[in-house]
């Protein structure tokens, strides 16, 4: 097929799927905070707020664009703008499976394939710190500055350990290339065990997952590094003085800058789209999973709470139950198996995300910055020699 | 769909060199200054990248990434002077910070 | 292609550099001089320099600017207040600036043979590796060197620029 059409429905397809996705981790962040703090969360518009993000989008829309009268008016509309093209950018390059084969064509799932990808990423990370400092000058009010300040500070002093924490997989990768990257996770030793990079020979990266996940809290900040953004520091920080559409574009990029994170540290750290054990077992647990999920539901709908629960528990499990027969198909194995086991992995990850932010108290300004410079920084640089010299020295 | 001529990307650099020499001397704010600096220091690592390009050879690339090195180090003592020279000055018209003039 | 690219690239690199010497405040030119690197570093594309094009948005554009930022910002010093120059300048200046100029680029056209095409995926030897490797055995001494340097400027940074203790 032409390569134009083909690249422009591939982006169709991730556009859709990503904001849809966006709007939906809301949704499941709300869920599971309430459930950590014993109370139901978003219950009421649809099914267990399902149509929560929908609400909350139309509310967003249709609320008044309020621009205050002393603001820098091309900085203000900017900075929104900037903050979410940025932080859509980066999952041009990452793959969300191998070569697969649809009706006839061969293609990767992944938009692009850089070189040089991680790096891009990197690149893109860095400059994404424009969106929040100018959106702190823009709003002209000394605590919106302050806090677009801090929290520009904080991004760019936790994009050392960042980096670091990234480059030693890359030893032992020996590519900046997504597509590779993966690719040299493949296989199992002993059988079992898979050759992801945090159990990779020469030297297991586990080190490099948590300085690289604790960077990347820091990074998109949040709890425990959300001080710059609470809404008790600082009157919300550089979000102020913004309303409707442009707060909204914050919030998206926010989430779209945690959805990258965890993706990333998927594709390096947890062997991306590859199942944990070999290949006939494994392919029955996507299945397992939803019957379970499915019987769950027709176990919830036999007790029902709310009136219609006696309906929707019901086709929740069928839809469940369907989902589970897709993944018998031999024919779409090869697409729904490695998507199965790359979203599940980074869903892992987003899971802890949310987890992380209804358990800890989050950081003073202070104390953030200390552990950048004075912990997280010079274990990087150690965790990167240790590698360095592991790979030196047993490698052949 | 064929390429664009190198020199194209030479009268390039020129024109961004002279456009940081046009910043650097007409503007009277230090930091102002200070990037047409940068502006210049931009232009010449396109000629190095294009030289390199033209003798098919990765020094040209060596050279813009210790140049690029050089402009970080450059800018942080810069703008540390310069935050001090505002400390003690108010103001950052390089035309007021004359008390040794004459 | 190639030469619709360039010149929208090139164009946005002139604009956005005329734009650094017009603005009054100094945000606006760091901002458009992001806006210079932003299409330098796919110019360097172009060229085939992966490594640099990526190195020049981490580190110049990511970094250095956020630096330049971060001091406009705190240090709140309005605009520029703009004086008169003398007439020497406002007549001569920019048609000597523009004589420079086609100086170069003279010289340019006459030292270099003609037909030299720039196409994109010509030169494939500036990824990351070539340029490491270049680094790590041609070039070790101006590496180790530029490393102290930073060093020094590091220190140097953070000396003139804390609060004295009396």
């Amino acid at each position: 097929m032409n390569f134009y059409l083909l690249t422009l429905i591939k982006t169709g397809l991730i556009a859709f799927v990503l904001l849809t996705a966006l709007a939906y981790i809301q949704w499941i962040e709300r869920k599971v905070l309430a459930h950590i703090q014993l109370r139901p969360g978003p219950y009421r518009v649809g099914p267990h707020g399902l149509l929560q993000p929908l609400a909350d989008v139309i509310k967003l829309i249709t609320k008044e664009g309020f621009i205050p009268s002393h603001v820098n008016l091309f900085f203000y509309v900017l900075a929104p703008l900037l903050a979410v093209a940025l932080a859509l950018i980066p999952i041009a390059v990452i793959p969300f499976g191998p070569e697969i084969d649809i009706f006839g064509v061969r293609t990767w799932m992944q938009l692009t394939d850089l070189k040089i990808g991680a790096l891009f990423v990197l690149a893109v990370s860095s400059v994404g710190v424009y969106g929040v400092a100018l959106a702190g000058w823009a709003s002209n009010n000394k605590y919106s500055l302050l806090g677009g300040l801090r929290s520009s500070a904080q991004m760019i002093s936790y994009e050392l350990p960042y980096a670091l924490a990234l480059a030693a997989p890359l030893l032992l990768l020996n590519t900046l290339s997504f597509r590779e990257i993966v690719n040299a996770q493949a296989g199992y030793y002993l059988g079992f065990i898979p050759r992801w990079t945090i159990f990779q020979a020469p030297l297991p990266q586990v080190l490099s997952f948590i300085i690289f996940l604790i960077a990347g809290f820091a990074e998109t900040n949040r709890i425990p590094f959300d001080l710059p953004e609470a809404e008790n520091e600082l009157v919300a920080g550089y979000h102020v003085e913004y309303a409707s559409m442009k707060f909204a574009a914050f919030f998206m990029a926010e989430y779209a800058n945690m959805v990258t994170v965890a993706l990333v540290t998927t594709l390096i750290f947890l062997g991306g789209w590859h199942a944990p054990f070999p290949a006939p077992a494994s392919n029955y647990i996507p299945v397992v999973a939803h019957v379970l999920i499915a019987a769950i539901a027709f176990y919830h709908g036999t007790q029902p709470i709310r009136s219609w629960d006696k309906y929707t528990f019901p086709a929740t499990g069928v839809i469940c139950l369907g989902i589970a027969g897709l993944f018998l198909v031999p024919v779409l194995q090869p697409i729904l198996m490695p998507l199965f086991w790359f979203i599940a992995k980074a869903g892992l990850l987003l899971f802890v995300f949310i987890w992380i932010r209804g358990t800890l108290p989050r950081f003073r300004y202070d104390q953030l910055m200390n552990f950048a410079w004075t912990f997280l920084f010079p274990l990087a640089v150690l965790n990167l020699l240790a590698t360095g010299f592991m790979v030196a020295v047993f490698s052949k | 769909m064929s390429g664009v001529p190198l020199n194209w990307y030479l009268i390039l650099s020129a024109i961004l060199f002279c456009l940081g020499i046009a910043g650097f001397l007409y503007r009277r704010n230090i930091i102002t200054i200070f990037m047409s600096i940068e502006l210049m220091l931009n232009g010449v690592n396109l000629s190095f990248v294009t030289f390199s390009y033209k003798f098919k050879q990765v020094d040209g690339h060596i050279f813009t990434f210790f140049v690029m090195v050089v402009a970080a180090a450059e800018a942080a003592v810069g703008l540390a002077i310069i935050l001090t020279v505002f400390k003690n000055r108010q103001t950052l018209q390089v035309d007021d910070i004359n008390s040794m003039k004459n | 292609m190639d030469a619709f690219l360039f010149l929208t690239f090139a164009a946005i690199a002139v604009v956005c550099g005329i734009n650094i010497i017009v603005q009054t405040h100094p945000i606006s030119s760091a901002l458009s001089l992001v806006g210079v690197m932003g299409a330098l570093a796919v110019l360097y594309l172009m060229l085939g320099a992966e490594f640099i094009a990526a190195a020049q948005m981490i580190v110049y554009a990511g970094a250095i600017m956020v630096l330049f930022v971060f001091v406009i910002m705190v240090l709140n010093a309005g605009g520029e207040r703009l004086t008169k120059r003398s007439a020497y300048v406002r007549i001569f200046g920019v048609p000597l600036m523009a004589m420079f100029l086609g100086l170069i680029a003279f010289v340019i056209q006459a030292a270099l043979p003609r037909g030299e095409m720039v196409t994109f995926g010509a030169f494939t030897r500036g990824g990351p590796a070539d340029v490491g490797r270049a680094l790590f055995t041609q070039y070790l001494l101006p590496f180790e060197v530029v490393s102290v340097l930073i060093l020094i400027a590091l220190i140097g940074a953070i000396v003139l620029a804390r609060k004295e203790i009396d």
